[in-house]
């Protein structure tokens, strides 16, 4: 096993594990900024109910983001420093913003989210709401920019050094990639905390409690996925765009498209071979490739073969992580429409089957985010800086095998177990629900462990003195 | 911009150092803490700022892949092991800490990995900083030495001293933010943490003259350096006179102010250079259209507002931890 390999794992491994908690944090952020306007608009106590509810599960999904995140502002240092090396000039100030951004928003606004209530104007605390989840979309704005400039890089010179100097920040900032990946990406979060809120709902229905605030969470989340969903399938669409035109090769891996077609026909399901380079029991729609590719019935759509062997990214993993996200995303559709109109007519709260659905699907969408992350991040293989450096060449030339290994099962350990303890926390945190007198009053964003639930080492201690 | 980033990034390293050497020092004394009360005691006085010390950590490494992408490659690629372990020591010793209040049957368990975790993170810190005087092998920014070019007695013999002058911060803070027992119990501990680690001193320069390390020379060629010798010096005398006269808060100034003098040191004689001997700082930083962006508003907003977020913390933690807690 090479470094190489095993270093694009852990990236992969620990990246993964690490957006899970932005994609939440984002959307609940938004969530709560929605809520705490239709509290100050309408005055039903019911809204600071959910609302008190859905800060203290962002609380522990903020602090355990920032706690992941750790880790990743070392790792672009420690096993790519031929990519920070060189690239640093520009990923290196956009990363450093991501942090800091996070960093004012942790100093300020979240404070006075979780210790404000009292000390503040409800015009201020609602303002400091949405600061909060600009800031948190903010957040996540300068990765999508990094991220872009990796797929689509702009706005740079490569100097003597081999160095990549940024020549037009504006041309960075302002990328078209940019602009379509980033509202894909925040839609994305949204979706999924909307999603995790309706399933909340739906799962109380079940258990027959808290009837009004699991009503309210399960019609909110299933109207706000109505409209959000449709949103995401026409930037999804336009991301498609972006990636048809500038990366090619990728485009193809995702359609199983092995040679030019013309007209081209769009592969449902198959499974693609990447020695034979054919597909195995293929599932095609004749002319259909073309019309999505192109918007025309004639289009000549390129195929795999044209790009030399060592120019091609993996097939497989592409391929099944764009229909598993778009599976997802239908899947949220279906149960978005369907359930918000059984609600509106009343009917919803009866077919335990279809709530069972709902309580079911709340990892759809991170389960989309992820595959999405997939498809794109595989697809831009070899490369790691599109067209301009391979990902062989960012790898740290110094890094054994060994090291690398030990870092990868020391980083599973540690994020396995962050990770567990987090979801039995928010667990917990969603099986007592909203409407519970709160359990320990502030907390600390970094410190996402210390927030619910009792101490019973502390009572043994006051018991036995 | 240069020369606000570098002083940016000094003043993140310091402040790291100062502030989770302290939390990491009382980690490492945690593991000779005997009875429950001291225990809890000391985790009081740190659990409302440990993780605002950890910032600083994060800050420093934004802020040198930001400005500094050379440095931050060299440095980060080198020191892969003892990174991989600073950063699971930091995260064992805080997901312990906070999990020793919620179990009862694991206690020692998570008792274990706090201390761990501490003495792990303040012993690599200190043998990266061991390696670094001693220099790092790269041409033109690229390492190209082995993954334990560290491992040499003089690295590890740092890795010890900057976990004594950890534990010594350490007990100086207890000094300050507690009474009774743990407070008796730290004086004693600080007087010899004072004596190991001056005996620490006097070993490390033995070492240095024996392996004639360039560094050494600067002190000859500078004297103004002499100045941190003698800071040094008002701090050992300070925490002389704070723990024979039992003056609370004296002994924590007088470590600062050691750290201040060794950190100083070291600093001013690695000037102009980054990584001692081979570059700069000028050569080291970003280009300027990628300084200026970051200035505008991580420099000039979000650096101060940290700054004033950690004076605020301290402010509102001031005075002693109440000792009497448990009793209610």
């Amino acid at each position: 096993v090479s470094p190489l390999l095993l270093s694009r794992i852990q990236f992969a491994f620990t990246v993964s594990f690490h957006i899970i908690f932005p994609a939440f944090t984002i959307g609940l952020a938004a969530w709560l900024a929605f809520l705490e306007t239709l509290r100050l608009a309408t005055g039903r106590p019911l809204y600071r109910e959910l609302f008190d509810f859905w800060l203290k599960i962002f609380a522990i999904s903020f602090g355990l983001g920032v706690v992941s995140g750790i880790v990743m502002a070392f790792e672009f240092g420690t096993n790519w420093s031929e990519l920070s090396l060189r690239t640093g000039p520009i990923q290196g100030p956009l990363l450093g913003y991501e942090s800091f951004t996070a960093f004012a928003l942790e100093a300020s606004f979240f404070g006075v989210l979780i210790f404000g209530r009292k000390r503040v104007g409800a015009g201020f605390y609602l303002f400091s709401c949405i600061m909060v989840c600009l800031g948190t979309s903010l957040s996540a704005f300068w990765i999508m920019v990094n991220n872009s400039w990796m797929q689509w890089p702009t706005g740079y010179a490569v100097d003597a050094r081999g160095l990549f100097v940024p020549t037009d920040w504006s041309a960075i900032i302002f990328s078209p990639a940019v602009w379509v990946r980033f509202p894909h990406m925040l839609l994305a979060a949204y979706i999924t905390g909307a999603f995790c809120v309706a399933a909340t709902g739906a799962w109380y229905v079940l258990g027959g409690r808290l009837h009004a605030q699991a009503t309210a969470m399960l019609r909110m989340g299933l109207g706000l996925a109505a409209v959000l969903v449709p949103l995401q399938l026409f930037f999804g669409h336009l991301t498609g765009d972006f990636v048809h035109d500038k990366q090619p090769a990728k485009f193809a891996a995702i359609e199983g498209r092995w040679h030019d077609e013309k007209p081209a026909a769009e592969v449902i399901i198959a499974l693609p071979d990447e020695k034979m380079e054919t597909n195995h029991w293929q599932v095609a729609v004749p002319i259909l490739g073309s019309l999505i590719a192109s918007m025309r019935f004639d289009s000549k759509e390129v195929g795999l073969t044209d790009f030399s062997k060592d120019e091609r990214p993996p097939v497989i993993i592409p391929f099944f992580a764009f229909r598993i996200m778009v599976g997802c995303g239908l899947i949220m559709l279906a149960l978005a429409w369907y359930g918000s109109w059984l609600a509106a007519r009343g009917h919803l709260y009866r077919k335990r089957w279809l709530l069972w659905t709902i309580f079911l699907s709340f990892p759809l969408g991170f389960i989309a985010t992820l595959t999405g992350w997939f498809t794109s991040e595989v697809g831009r293989q070899p490369w790691i800086v599109y067209g301009q450096m391979k990902t062989a060449e960012g790898l740290t030339p110094s890094l054994s095998t060994p090291e690398v290994a030990f870092s990868l099962l020391l980083f599973a350990a540690i994020y396995l177990f962050i990770f567990l303890a987090g979801m039995t926390y928010i667990y917990r945190l969603l099986s007592i629900g909203p409407g519970a007198p709160a359990a320990s009053g502030g907390t600390n964003p970094k410190r996402p462990l210390s927030v619910p639930g009792e101490s019973p080492g502390v009572l043994v201690r006051e018991e036995n003195p | 911009v240069i020369e606000f980033w570098a002083s940016a990034l000094a003043l993140a390293i310091l402040l790291y150092v100062l502030l989770d050497g302290f939390d990491l020092g009382i980690g490492i004394l945690y593991g000779f803490a005997r009875t429950e009360t001291c225990k809890r005691h000391m985790v009081e006085a740190v659990a409302p700022i440990w993780d605002g010390n950890e910032t600083w950590l994060v800050i420093a490494a934004a802020v040198l892949f930001g400005a500094f992408p050379l440095v931050y490659s060299l440095l980060l690629s080198a020191f892969y092991i003892p990174l991989v372990l600073l950063l699971g020591g930091l995260t064992l010793r805080s997901v312990a800490f906070e999990f020793r209040e919620k179990s009862t049957r694991l206690k020692a368990v998570w008792d274990f990995g706090f201390t761990a975790g501490s003495f792990v993170a303040a012993f690599v810190q200190g043998c990266a900083v061991g390696a670094l005087v001693m220099g790092l092998p790269n041409t033109n920014g690229r390492f190209t030495g082995g993954a334990f070019f560290w491992a040499k007695p003089f690295p590890i013999l740092c890795g010890l001293g900057l976990s004594l002058g950890y534990a010594l911060i350490g007990a100086a803070w207890l000094i300050r933010k507690t009474d009774g027992d743990l407070r008796e119990r730290s004086y004693r501990q600080a007087l010899w943490l004072l004596a190991a680690l001056g005996l620490f001193l006097v070993l490390a320069f033995i070492v240095a003259l024996k392996l004639d390390l360039r560094v050494m020379n600067r002190w000859i060629e500078r004297p103004i350096l002499a100045i941190f010798p003698l800071i040094g010096i008002a701090g050992g005398g300070a925490l002389v006179f704070g723990l024979g006269r039992r003056q609370d808060p004296l002994p924590f100034v007088g470590s600062v102010l050691l750290f201040l003098a060794a950190y100083g040191t070291l600093g001013a004689s690695f000037l102009p250079y980054m990584v001692p001997f081979s570059i700069t700082i000028t050569d080291a930083a970003a280009p300027p259209a990628s300084l200026s962006f970051l200035f505008w508003f991580a420099g000039i907003i979000v650096l101060p507002l940290t700054l004033i977020y950690t004076v605020v913390a301290y402010a509102v933690f001031r005075g002693k931890v109440r000792t009497d807690a448990e009793h209610y």
